[in-house]
């Protein structure tokens, strides 16, 4: 595997939809009418909906034209920081696509969903034993949903305890989604910057932690890659000034079978299924983003919960501290399917090797690019590690023109310009599912961007070469928006 | 396990780059303290064919066999799924990557998109589609917070009591830790929202109702919007059955401000409720004010036409606590699918598919008169109805989801509490003549 990936190839053009419609034409095979046609008063009835007019084979290729401009884990890494981009195993589509799952209405009632309801508690069953909670909710739709959940209920738990505080602190390392969440239930951010090692200082917390501050949202492993690993006694001065502590569990890739979040002080986690139980991101969603909570906080978790009685499965909405419902059913359901199924497949040994296989991949690279880009913060990594462009400035090349040139190579670009506390970052996130000669073609890659950054920097100021498309034009198309055709 | 490719080779190899001498030092800026002292206690890890036995005897246990037949919409419908729709979306270049952050190599999720946004707009009839949310409730959540926060005034959103139950849950679980209220507004004997009721209500941020409501009856959105305007509210419409458009007047036709639905029914599995698709549009004045990801059309610096993820700055990566909204990851494969769906059912095939779903539930209507059931409201419905079953329905239908695998409608006590003995029945073009001569036949 010496040779990298990124070649030119032939790609096809492919008009809009609306662009190849042809009056008459109809890709589905309509149902034969078996009754009699019923007609509705005129005054409710519309014209039909202007959609394309197509044949299948015009959908088809249509489609599969479309999916060839587009980059996937199946294409090749993507080791884009903080959204772990791992391997979707197949056989998971396999199992959620079963009829019995599929095909199940939401109403069917208990009785007759008892398999869906089974897999949900035992899910939930497993995610608290992977994170070291008491009690986990499915429910929430994606991570920020999931966040949206956990700080609704430090909201319910302090408006219970007959106070309800005005403020929330949140690191500089935060994910955008975090202080977003905060606001939703109307908390004030209060913004801390990190330490110079990159992690949490105690006394910046204790600094401005007081009885009017709800709580803390901490994402451990943080996004500079680091562990916190002052965590223990930031709970603690949290703690006894009555505040709680929120965990952002989108790293916990990193820490399986090493580390249970319940453990160590935070009181409320959200976990992605779709970065650490590898389901797949679609393009953006759907995810999951189930909730793990201490048991001082289970009886605020939404509704409706799946308990066990005996030998079979039910839904309870009868919670009167509960924060309320969150999405019209019981959440992602397919999604659980595919978590569910991967967690079977690995088994404990399996998801702790997980961990241990992504932060070795992590350090490899780290420790194989220093001298490469510039590592602000040169520690042991977890996860991910994080660069940036201070070595290219002198030849006028920023991250965003490596990350470009990154994709002529036949690789999608680590995460760039995040976490914001490192200026013109590179936070790459292998993943434990790629193996060493994948990784040492990317790291050959880097190098020889940044050799061409020296050489011929004109070249990676006009990357991507081999795209479809080259840099587009952002500020034109958020100044005249065109959102629809 | 087939999913991590490291030789002891490669591990010896790396670790040695790494300047660690076994996998676990790798742990070691974790104190001690932190690490926990039991490792993970889960099952033992199963093969492929041992996991396929397993889930094959949890999704059998689930009544949702082959020969299934479903009266029940409420909210998820069966509809046809084409068979190129889950082939097509199956592609792992769409499956498997993420939001579009490097749009050179993300084209074609970014045009799919932007052709999802375009079609949404045409069978809404709004100006402008974000790039999809979680579900209708959540998305009509987020439409009530944009009415709320324009208007500072009022602090109130009134909402039909024949919206979804559960959505009507979620708003109130969204809006109510920062001080808002819904203030619900009751129906009448037609099985309709009171408008008049509506008249009455003061210091309203919005008005939001759902066509076809909860109980399948077509509500007159022009008389709320004239309402909801006259009170210098935003009028929001919704809908969980988007097949409804294919045949009725839309929203927009209506003066909808803000639009919140349901797409399962476009080409989405039923999936035990999820995921399905949020659908969020509004008019170009609410542009600015939608939540989540929106995809444009620009160019490239070749003059070529391309798509990029555009407004930025009203999300949450930009603007943090001032954003519009939290959300992050949308339900973007599931927006996909529904462009394919749309796609291949075409102008011809919406239109035909409408009319054949208010076809059979007309037609199922009837069947059930005839066996003695009551209709409960005579107002024109799309595919759902409302019925007042005869003594002895409860047994005969759990009789028939055991024996026939047959859902016989979905009781609205638990719902409506003052709705005793009543039924929501749905039909779909998925059912036969023969399937509902055979349901009424059970049942009678």
């Amino acid at each position: 595997m010496n040779q990298q990936p990124g070649t030119s190839g032939l790609i096809f053009n492919e008009p809009l939809l609306w662009d190849k419609s042809c009056k008459g034409r109809c890709a589905m095979s309509l149902p034969k009418p078996d009754v009699e046609r019923a007609n509705l008063d005129e005054s409710l009835t519309g014209d039909a909906p202007e959609l394309p007019q197509l044949s299948e084979l015009d959908v088809a290729r249509h489609y599969t034209r479309l999916s060839q401009w587009n980059f996937g884990v199946d294409s090749g890494m993507y080791p884009l920081g903080s959204c772990t981009m791992k391997y979707n195993p197949k056989t998971n589509e396999v199992q959620a696509a079963r009829q019995g799952f599929a095909a199940a209405h939401p109403f069917a009632g208990d009785k007759f969903s008892q398999g869906a309801l089974k897999l949900m508690y035992n899910l939930e069953q497993y995610l608290a034993e992977i994170t070291g909670f008491d009690a986990v909710t499915l429910q929430p739709a994606a991570g920020a949903h999931g966040e949206l959940a956990g700080i609704l209920i430090i909201h319910a738990y302090h408006a219970k305890s007959g106070k309800q505080r005005s403020k929330i602190i949140i690191p500089d390392t935060a994910h955008g989604t975090n202080p977003a969440s905060a606001t939703l239930c109307g908390y004030e951010s209060i913004n801390i910057k990190s330490g110079e090692n990159g992690i949490l200082e105690p006394a910046a917390v204790a600094a401005v932690m007081d009885e009017d501050t709800a709580g803390i949202m901490v994402t451990n492993p943080n996004t500079l890659g680091f562990f916190e690993s002052n965590i223990k006694e930031i709970a603690d001065i949290v703690h006894s000034k009555g505040g709680l502590v929120y965990g952002d569990g989108a790293n916990m890739n990193a820490i399986m079978g090493v580390v249970k979040p319940g453990e160590i002080g935070i009181d409320v986690l959200h976990l992605n299924l779709h970065k650490t139980f590898a389901t797949p991101h679609g393009g953006g969603g759907p995810g999951s983003g189930p909730v793990a909570v201490v048991k001082a906080l289970e009886p605020f978790l939404p509704i409706p919960r799946v308990e066990k009685d005996l030998d079979s499965y039910k839904l309870i909405t009868d919670s009167p501290d509960t924060i309320g419902r969150l999405h019209t059913f019981y959440g992602h359901f397919s999604v659980m399917i595919k978590a569910y199924s991967y967690i079977l497949s690995m088994g404990s040994k399996g998801l702790s090797d997980v961990s241990k296989l992504a932060v070795l991949n992590a350090n490899y690279v780290k420790e194989s690019l220093k001298g490469t880009l510039n590592l602000p913060y040169d520690m042991p990594c977890m996860h991910e590690c994080v660069f940036n462009d201070e070595f290219q400035k002198e030849h006028h090349i920023t991250t965003m023109d490596m990350a470009k040139r990154l994709l002529d190579y036949g690789f999608h670009p680590p995460t760039v310009y995040f976490p914001l506390v490192v200026e013109g970052a590179f936070m790459v996130e292998p993943t434990e599912t790629e193996s060493k000669e994948y990784i040492d073609q990317f790291i050959d890659a880097v190098k020889a961007i940044a050799k061409e950054a020296k050489d011929d920097p004109e070249k990676l100021h006009k990357a991507p070469l081999l795209t479809k498309v080259t840099r587009l034009d952002e500020v034109t198309a958020a100044r005249k928006p065109c959102l629809r055709g | 396990m087939r999913y991590l490719p490291h030789t002891k080779e490669d591990i010896e190899a790396m670790l040695k780059v790494t300047g660690q001498s076994s996998l676990d030092d790798l742990f070691n800026c974790i104190p001690d303290d932190l690490k926990t002292k039991e490792s993970i206690d889960l099952p033992e890890a199963l093969s492929e064919w041992e996991l396929n036995a397993h889930m094959e005897a949890l999704a059998s246990s689930n009544i949702a066999c082959k020969e299934y037949k479903c009266f029940i919409g409420a909210g998820s419908y069966d509809h046809y799924i084409p068979a190129i729709i889950p082939y097509l979306i199956s592609r792992s270049e769409f499956m498997t990557a993420y939001t579009p952050y490097q749009p050179e190599v993300s084209q074609g999720t970014l045009q799919g998109i932007y052709e999802f946004q375009t079609m949404i707009t045409e069978l809404l009839g709004m100006d402008v589609a974000t790039a999809s949310h979680y579900d209708c409730g959540t998305a009509l959540a987020e439409a009530a917070l944009i009415a709320l926060r324009k208007n500072r005034k009022a602090n109130k959103i009134a909402v039909s009591a024949l919206v979804h139950p559960s959505h009507r849950q979620i708003i109130h679980t969204y809006i109510n830790p920062a001080g808002y209220e819904i203030i619900e507004i009751p129906y009448t004997k037609e099985g309709l929202t009171d408008v008049d009721a509506l008249k009455d209500m003061d210091d309203i941020a919005g008005v939001a109702i759902q066509s076809p409501n909860f109980f399948g009856n077509i509500e007159d959105l022009k008389a709320f919007k004239a309402v909801a305007a006259a009170k210098k509210g935003l009028f929001i419409a919704s809908f969980t059955e988007a097949l409804a458009y294919g045949l009725l007047k839309n929203p927009g036709y209506f003066g909808a401000d803000l639009v919140a639905g349901e797409g399962q029914s476009l080409g989405i599995p039923k999936s035990f409720g999820g995921p399905g698709l949020g659908l969020l549009a509004g008019t170009k004045k609410q542009m600015r004010n939608l939540p989540g990801r929106l995809i444009g059309k620009t160019s490239d610096a070749n003059g070529d036409e391309g798509y990029v993820l555009t407004l930025a700055t009203r999300e949450q990566h930009i603007r943090r606590e001032k954003a519009s909204s939290n959300i992050c990851s949308n339900n973007g494969l599931n927006a996909m699918t529904a462009a394919m769906y749309l796609a291949t059912v075409g102008k011809v095939g919406i239109r035909e598919i409408a009319r054949q779903n208010h076809d059979k539930a007309v037609y199922l209507k009837a069947s059930l008169e005839k066996a003695g059931f009551e209709s409960s409201f005579d107002t024109p419905f799309f595919n759902e109805f409302v019925m007042k079953a005869p003594v002895g329905f409860e047994q005969k239908r759990t009789a028939l989801v055991n024996d026939k695998c047959t859902f016989a409608g979905m009781s609205l006590e638990k719902f409506y509490p003052e709705l005793k003995q009543h039924y929501l029945f749905c039909a779909t073009e998925t059912v036969s003549k023969q399937d509902i001569d055979q349901l009424v036949k059970e049942v009678q």
